[in-house]
């Protein structure tokens, strides 16, 4: 049979990623956090934004406590005696949510803008890549602080922000390849035969650039996330009716100081696997990908 | 050297430029100027009087002539909260960031390149590989979440340093300081560890790469082969081929240090100006914010040059052109 | 017979990789006379540039030096320590490299890294120390030394840079020099330039040489003795006369054969064929029989090379009035 005889490119990337055992526990540890935050319903004991669930008399118990609900409170409460466990589980979702959609948006835009600089050439590629050189030449959190200082509050101007600091990454990368892409013959091919530029940017260029792109927007996902922690925690990210894990770290630290470090460190920790997982998958897909970007 | 230094004075003064007309853009066009320059607070008389003070109703062109020649002359607006000069409020906060970014960039290089040296010379031993751990995990930790954990542990639980604020200061050219006194250093550790973590991580990273490439090279060897010894090898023939990355990238990073110690002075309640911007994004209080903008740009632009100045410096084959100077 | 100034005993010296242990040097003797010129020939490969390096223990890991000894005045510098080897290197043992333009540290002006060197080992004075390094400068034949002092190694030509390298070496006045192809990157008139400088100035110091190189006309016309290297191991030795004319290891053959000059017109040059043997499976025996028109059965087992002046490491050597008749 000659099905089972060529192995396929994905199979490929697979076995190769697995040579890697500290990448696969990342890619574990990364699947079960987005099926907890998919499902938090059902991983969460509580629901920790229905009022009618919580009960002010179980604030700030340490983790292990058990609760008047008949079931244990692992990770403590908070203030208003919402089960931590399941603010995080939620608080997870929020996160996820808003650094996956940022970095889809950010990555059609940069897309968009880097391959219109590279099939435009001239002019246009000197104006585009010189506003992504002077806007990576400043601090993400700034951009994003200050675009948020102009936008007011809310998930959708947070991720808004985000790609707003991230298309350049895209726009970068998908150039570089793509300059590299165009010169090779099956470009000149398909411009012969006089395909229409859409196709042959979306048809040919762009598959060839998905590799490097690919790497990026996963380590993106995971600095996004971070961003987004650090700008809720300063007060200027998600609101509080939807909070972040950056929000709940932020909503103990008050808690901390007066010896209720549970409020703060679980939500930590939570964001730090998600993180760490993060970019062990990406590290190990920009070695299996394509071995000459690795640094 | 002066046609070089002239060469980049004119490209910073272009990206001043551009960046004058970005912000003006973003606040003219993309906002509402009046939102902006006036306080919410404001009636519509006042507002009206506002509008035609700040010459609102005048074309584009005029105002941003208007804005620029404001700019030049150091005016910025006022303060809704503060009533003051927004640019002066800024400044006034200005040494306590410096100090902090300058005591996190010390402790970044302090450490950073003996560790980075060390994990290069030696990648597959146990301190190598620890070394390297420790700096990814310093690339992944959110920064005010480490920080939050160092005043957990050392000022919460081990009470060795202060949670928060200057301590007391000591005068220095007519400035305060925290690092001139026992107190004020003791405040200034853990916010300068904090903002280190992850500038550090980039320096191990930049040494040890550096290290591994350089150790290979000819002239290490031809060094060995002189008879000097491995300290005067390490130090002056390896150190200084790896210092040129590493100052380049560090130098730029300043800039994103100033940007990141907004977050280490909110945990740490630094009284410096990335918590003034903060306070004053929540307060929505603009000039201000406007004012840290601008004077941010200024201060990227400059720490550019002088990075290249340095650059060029360290760098004989930058500093004397191709051929004979 | 006095003792030899160098005496390099069955060195051996294996890199581990994860393809597996590479002999690059594989049981190498041979001796150098003070004041004697020793050319060590061979392909790129051959572990000659190791051998160079395994003598004064600057071998990088995963490189190992496994066993033998390098006796250099009667001193074992195999198992000497690192701070005796700093003694020795640069001040009787100095080292040429082969690429001027890797030599010199970018970083570093020429009189950063000649008075460091002086300084290694002369307690002296920075002046003096510049004073020595502007004479040795002048010496190899730089012109104007002093303001080439001043000068960083970019802003030198490479004929230039290997001439501060040898100055370099020089500085001490060392009983020996390992030169790793020390002419092989430079132009041709330059390379004669600098063969004939450094022969006269070990002929005039009682210097001895050590010459690694490649190209068998350069050691004909520089060296005492010679010494082929094939797959680790010496296959022929001699002086050098008498291996130019009457070379006896087939290797030692084909290596003249294709050097253009030694052929007369008209006769087209020959090339060895097939290619030099992946130092990870070495065949049993002799290591060029793969290669070797005149390899038979007794080749699968590893000839020894004879005490002589002249010797060779080959079963079937060639006849030694043959040279010149078709092979």
């Amino acid at each position: 049979m000659s099905a089972a005889r060529e192995e396929s490119p994905l199979r490929r990337l697979a076995r190769d990623f697995a040579r890697s055992r500290v990448a696969v526990v990342g890619l574990a540890v990364l699947v079960l956090v987005m099926l907890a935050a998919v499902f938090a319903q059902l991983v969460a004991p509580q629901d920790p934004y229905d009022l009618a669930q919580l009960d002010i008399m179980d604030s700030l118990q340490p983790p292990g406590t058990a609760g008047g609900a008949g079931w244990t409170y692992w990770l403590g409460t908070d203030d208003q005696g919402r089960d931590l466990w399941s603010a995080i589980v939620f608080g997870l979702r929020t996160s996820l949510e808003v650094g996956i959609l940022a970095t889809l948006i950010a990555l059609a835009v940069g897309v968009a803008v880097g391959m219109l600089a590279a099939y435009a050439g001239g002019a246009v590629d000197g104006a585009i890549m010189r506003l992504v050189d002077i806007q990576l030449s400043f601090p993400a959190i700034l951009i994003a602080l200050i675009l948020l200082a102009l936008l007011g509050k809310g998930v959708d101007k947070v991720i808004v922000a985000l790609a707003a600091v991230q298309w350049a990454y895209y726009a970068r990368t998908v150039r570089g390849s793509a300059l590299v892409e165009r010169r090779k013959e099956y470009v000149e091919a398909a411009r012969c035969l006089a395909l229409p530029h859409s196709r042959i940017m979306l048809r040919h260029l762009l598959p060839n650039c998905l590799p490097p792109l690919i790497v990026v927007a996963t380590v993106q996902v995971a600095h996004a996330i971070a961003l987004e922690a650090t700008l809720s925690f300063l007060g200027v990210g998600v609101p509080v009716t939807e909070p972040s894990l950056g929000m709940l770290i932020a909503s103990g630290y008050g808690f901390m100081l007066s010896g209720n470090y549970w409020v703060s460190l679980f939500p930590g920790v939570a964001l730090l696997v998600v993180i760490v997982a993060i970019n062990l998958v990406g590290d190990r897909l920009r070695d299996v990908l394509n071995p000459r970007l690795s640094h | 050297m002066i046609v070089f230094i002239l060469r980049r004075l004119t490209q910073s003064a272009v990206v001043i430029a551009a960046m004058a007309v970005l912000v003006f853009t973003g606040i003219f066009a993309i906002g509402n100027p009046i939102d902006v320059l006036i306080s919410p607070e404001a009636d519509e008389v006042e507002r009206a009087a506002a509008i035609a003070r700040l010459g609102l109703d005048q074309p584009m062109h005029v105002q941003f002539a208007r804005f620029v020649e404001s700019a030049v002359g150091g005016d910025l607006g006022t303060s809704f909260v503060h009533g003051v000069p927004a640019l002066g409020l800024v400044l006034q906060r200005f040494p306590a960031t410096l100090e902090l970014a300058l005591a996190a960039m010390l402790l970044a290089v302090l450490l950073g390149i003996p560790l980075g040296l060390w994990a290069g010379l030696k990648p597959d031993s146990v301190a190598g590989r620890v070394i390297m751990t420790g700096s990814i995990l310093g690339f992944s930790l959110p920064t005010f979440w480490v920080g939050m954990m160092l005043i957990m542990a050392f000022a919460v639980q081990l009470g060795w340093l202060p949670a928060g604020g200057r301590g007391q200061t000591a005068s220095l050219f007519g400035i305060q300081w925290s690092f001139l006194t026992r107190d004020g250093l003791a405040h200034l550790i853990l916010p300068a560890i904090n903002l280190a973590t992850f500038k550090l991580s980039l320096v191990i990273r930049l040494a040890r790469a550096g290290t591994r490439e350089v150790a290979l090279q000819d002239y290490v060897k031809f060094a060995r082969a002189k008879g000097l010894s491995p300290a005067r090898v390490v130090g002056v023939h390896i150190l200084k081929n790896i210092m040129i990355p590493v100052v380049t990238v560090l130098g730029l990073e300043l800039g994103s240090v100033i940007a990141f110690s907004v977050v280490t002075e909110s945990v740490f309640a630094w009284p410096g100006m990335g918590k003034l911007l903060i306070e004053s994004i929540l307060q929505l209080d603009r000039p201000v914010v406007v004012a840290y903008l601008l004077l941010t740009v200024l201060l990227f632009v400059v720490i550019n040059l002088v990075v290249d100045l340095i650059y060029s410096m360290l760098d004989p084959r930058i500093r004397l052109g191709g051929g004979r100077a | 017979m006095t003792q030899p100034l160098l005496r390099v005993e069955n060195l051996q010296t294996h890199f581990a990789t994860r393809a597996g242990t590479v002999k690059a040097v594989n049981g190498v003797s041979f001796d150098l006379r003070r004041g004697e010129i020793l050319g060590l020939v061979g392909e790129s490969g051959s572990g000659k540039s190791v051998t160079g390096q395994s003598i004064l223990g600057l071998v990088d890991l995963p490189g190992r030096i496994v066993g033998g000894r390098v006796l250099f005045d009667g001193e074992d510098l195999v198992t000497a320590g690192e701070k005796r080897l700093r003694a020795i290197r640069g001040r009787r043992i100095a080292m040429i490299f082969q690429d001027p333009m890797m030599t010199l540290n970018p970083v570093l002006s020429v009189e950063t890294q000649m008075v460091e060197a002086v300084l290694a080992h002369d307690k002296v004075g920075r002046a003096e120390a510049r004073r020595r390094s502007r004479d040795a400068l002048g010496r190899v034949g730089i012109a104007s030394p002093d303001e080439r002092l001043a000068a960083y190694p970019h802003q030198f030509s490479g004929g230039m840079r290997q001439r501060v390298a040898i100055a370099i070496a020089l500085l001490h006045s060392p009983d020996l020099i390992l030169a790793d192809e020390p002419t092989t990157a430079l132009d041709v008139t330059i390379q004669a330039q600098i063969l004939f400088e450094v022969q006269t100035l070990c002929r005039e110091t009682g210097t001895a040489l050590l010459w690694v190189t490649h190209d068998l006309a350069v050691v004909s016309a520089l060296a005492d003795r010679v010494a082929v290297m094939y797959a680790g191991r010496i296959v022929e030795t001699g002086p050098i006369a008498d291996v130019i004319q009457a070379p006896r290891h087939p290797y030692t053959r084909g290596l003249l054969d294709s050097v253009p000059s030694r052929n007369r017109r008209g006769v087209p040059l020959r090339s060895i064929p097939g290619m030099a043997p992946s130092a990870l499976d070495l065949p049993q025996g002799c290591a060029f029989q793969p290669r070797c028109g005149r390899a038979d059965a007794a080749c699968s087992v590893m000839p020894d090379l004879a005490p002589d002046a002249h010797a060779w490491r080959c079963w079937h050597p060639h006849d030694a009035d043959a040279q010149g008749a078709a092979a």
